[in-house]
């Protein structure tokens, strides 16, 4: 069984793997570039790496600087996301998506976060550029 | 969204490589966003970090051929000379980085400010001007005190802008978009600049979202530097990039205005028990301290008059660091307050960020106080612990090398 939901492309391209959800806002610069681990402090995804994950995130925090920071730190080292699956877009992440040339939607059926929610590590596949994320089951 | 004939060129490589890449990555974010047309900009600031996505970016673009058309003011980047003299030498991966940025944003045609609080002086944009400002401080800054018009632009997107001298208009550049939707009544006191560090932090924990906040309660006008704290930790926090003080903050003469005659969609209020919560979690007790440090972001005269008022005649039992823009130390030094600082063994240091990783290695590890909570939550990574106190305690501090309360 396989679920399938709309969205739209910030940066195309398609990517899968499991899924990490956060639904607190991320900042990607208290993430150990090494390794992909979050280090925040009382974050709902401490310890957790995001390395190959699809993340889906509720929104993005944190300084115009450190988020592409540390987005392309842990990309470079290839422990970054796969793709991310952003439900607030905001200028700062977004930017850091498409500079990055990450896999990235929006604009997603709202029914997706119900249907995610407590269900890390669950094999997702982002066709950004087809507008398309299919959830395995 | 719809181009004129001579963006269309801009995109399409008429203008040189690095025009249409900077094209592509703004019409991408006017498509994300719902921009109908791109429209000219008269100032930009950029957030240069000297950080490994910052030099890469910046070098990318000079490889394209880059070339400002709005020349931007730049974030702090580091006194290296300074700092290779007074607190140790700074690691050679360190010196390449800081001197590969500071040449790549000097050849793209960047003013070379190294100043993170551009609003305060040298690019202080008019009400209503549309501008590309990128760094947590500035974007709130020039949109909720001066009215002028931003998004909060990436360091990336704002050089974007810098080189097309465009922005694609949505967001906070519009009207309707820039009223308010969530009513926040400030029932804790807030009573000096201090207080505006731990209402910025507060407020995206009781409301997380992308609406923009109207604060109702505040009698008093922030001073510049509360307003400057304000925004700084509501941007560390959370991601507000305009917020309206009622009856205070130009777009915000009263409630209905501000609320453009809607109810507000959420009520929240922040009251003394709030601010005590925020306290707790993030200041840190007591205990002794192995250095300070201040300027995040950079200090104003103000402030620098501040700490030489409360150090003259006495010694700092730890390292002190007072980080501003050039400006303000070569008055420091006019005015005699620099000679005061360094009397007590302080050090006013100009151009240089508190996160630029490479050049502040002794302390890694170590404990230290400060007044702002961005500069101890981005030292996390680095293992730092910030105790967080009012300026003036702060430097009561390092003067008994410990914090007290």
């Amino acid at each position: 069984m396989s679920a399938t939901f709309k969205c739209s492309a910030i940066a195309g391209g398609s990517a899968s793997g499991p899924a990490l959800v956060s639904d607190e806002p991320i900042c990607f610069y208290l993430v150990e570039p090494d390794t992909g681990i979050v280090i925040e402090e009382g974050h709902v995804l401490k310890g957790k790496t995001l390395a190959g994950t699809v993340l889906v995130a509720h929104a993005g925090k944190g300084s115009s600087v450190v988020q592409m920071d540390g987005l392309y730190k842990i990309a470079a080292r290839h422990k970054g996301p796969v793709a991310v699956i952003l439900r607030n877009p905001d200028p700062v992440f977004v930017s850091a998506l498409l500079v990055m040339e990450i896999s990235s939607v929006y604009d997603v059926d709202e029914k997706f976060y119900d249907f995610i929610a407590g269900r890390d590590g669950i094999h997702i596949s982002v066709d950004a550029s087809g507008g398309l994320i299919t959830v395995e089951e | 969204m719809k181009l004129t004939q001579e963006q269309n060129d801009m995109l399409n490589g008429v203008h040189g490589e690095a025009v249409a890449y900077s094209m592509r990555i703004q019409v991408g974010m006017g498509r994300i966003f719902g921009a109908k047309r791109m429209v000219p900009i008269t100032r930009a600031h950029v957030a240069l970090s000297a950080q490994d996505a910052d030099v890469w970016f910046v070098e990318k673009m000079l490889g394209m051929g880059g070339k400002c058309k709005i020349a931007p003011t730049v974030n702090p980047s580091i006194d290296l000379s300074y700092l290779n003299q007074h607190l140790a030498q700074i690691p050679e991966a360190g010196l390449d980085i800081v001197s590969r940025t500071n040449e790549a944003y000097k050849k793209i045609g960047a003013v070379l400010s190294f100043n993170c609080t551009p609003y305060l002086q040298q690019n202080v944009p008019a009400f209503g001007e549309v501008v590309g400002f990128s760094e947590s401080s500035a974007t709130p800054y020039v949109n909720s005190v001066l009215g002028a018009r931003t998004n909060r632009e990436s360091s990336q997107s704002a050089l974007c802008a810098a080189i097309t001298g465009l922005v694609p208009e949505y967001g906070l550049l519009l009207d309707e978009n820039r009223r308010a939707e969530i009513l926040v009544e400030v029932k804790a006191k807030i009573k000096d600049d201090f207080d505006y560090q731990l209402l910025g932090w507060c407020y995206p924990l009781v409301h997380n979202g992308p609406e923009v906040p109207a604060f109702l309660g505040i009698d008093e006008r922030a001073t510049p530097e509360g307003f400057m704290n304000f925004g700084a930790q509501l941007n560390t926090s959370g991601a507000v990039g305009l917020y309206h003080v009622v009856g205070i903050t130009p777009e915000a003469p009263d409630e209905r205005i501000v609320f453009g005659g809607k109810p507000p969609k959420r009520k929240v209020t922040i009251g003394d028990e709030e601010l005590d919560m925020v306290r707790r979690k993030i200041c840190g007790g007591p205990g002794k301290v192995d250095f300070a440090m201040f300027g995040c972001p950079h200090l104003t005269i103000r402030q620098v008059a501040d700490i030489a008022r409360i150090c003259e005649g006495k010694k700092f039992a730890v390292d002190v660091w007072v980080l501003t823009s050039s400006l303000t130390k070569e008055l420091a030094q006019r005015m005699g307050l620099q000679e005061i600082i360094n009397r007590s063994g302080g050090h006013v240091i100009a151009d240089t960020c508190i996160d630029v990783p490479p050049c502040w290695r002794p302390y890694y590890g170590g404990v230290g106080v400060t007044d702002s909570p961005k500069c101890a939550y981005y030292n996390e990574i680095r293992k730092i612990d910030f105790k967080i106190r009012p300026l003036g305690v702060a430097i009561e501090s390092a003067i008994a090398g410990e914090v007290r309360l």
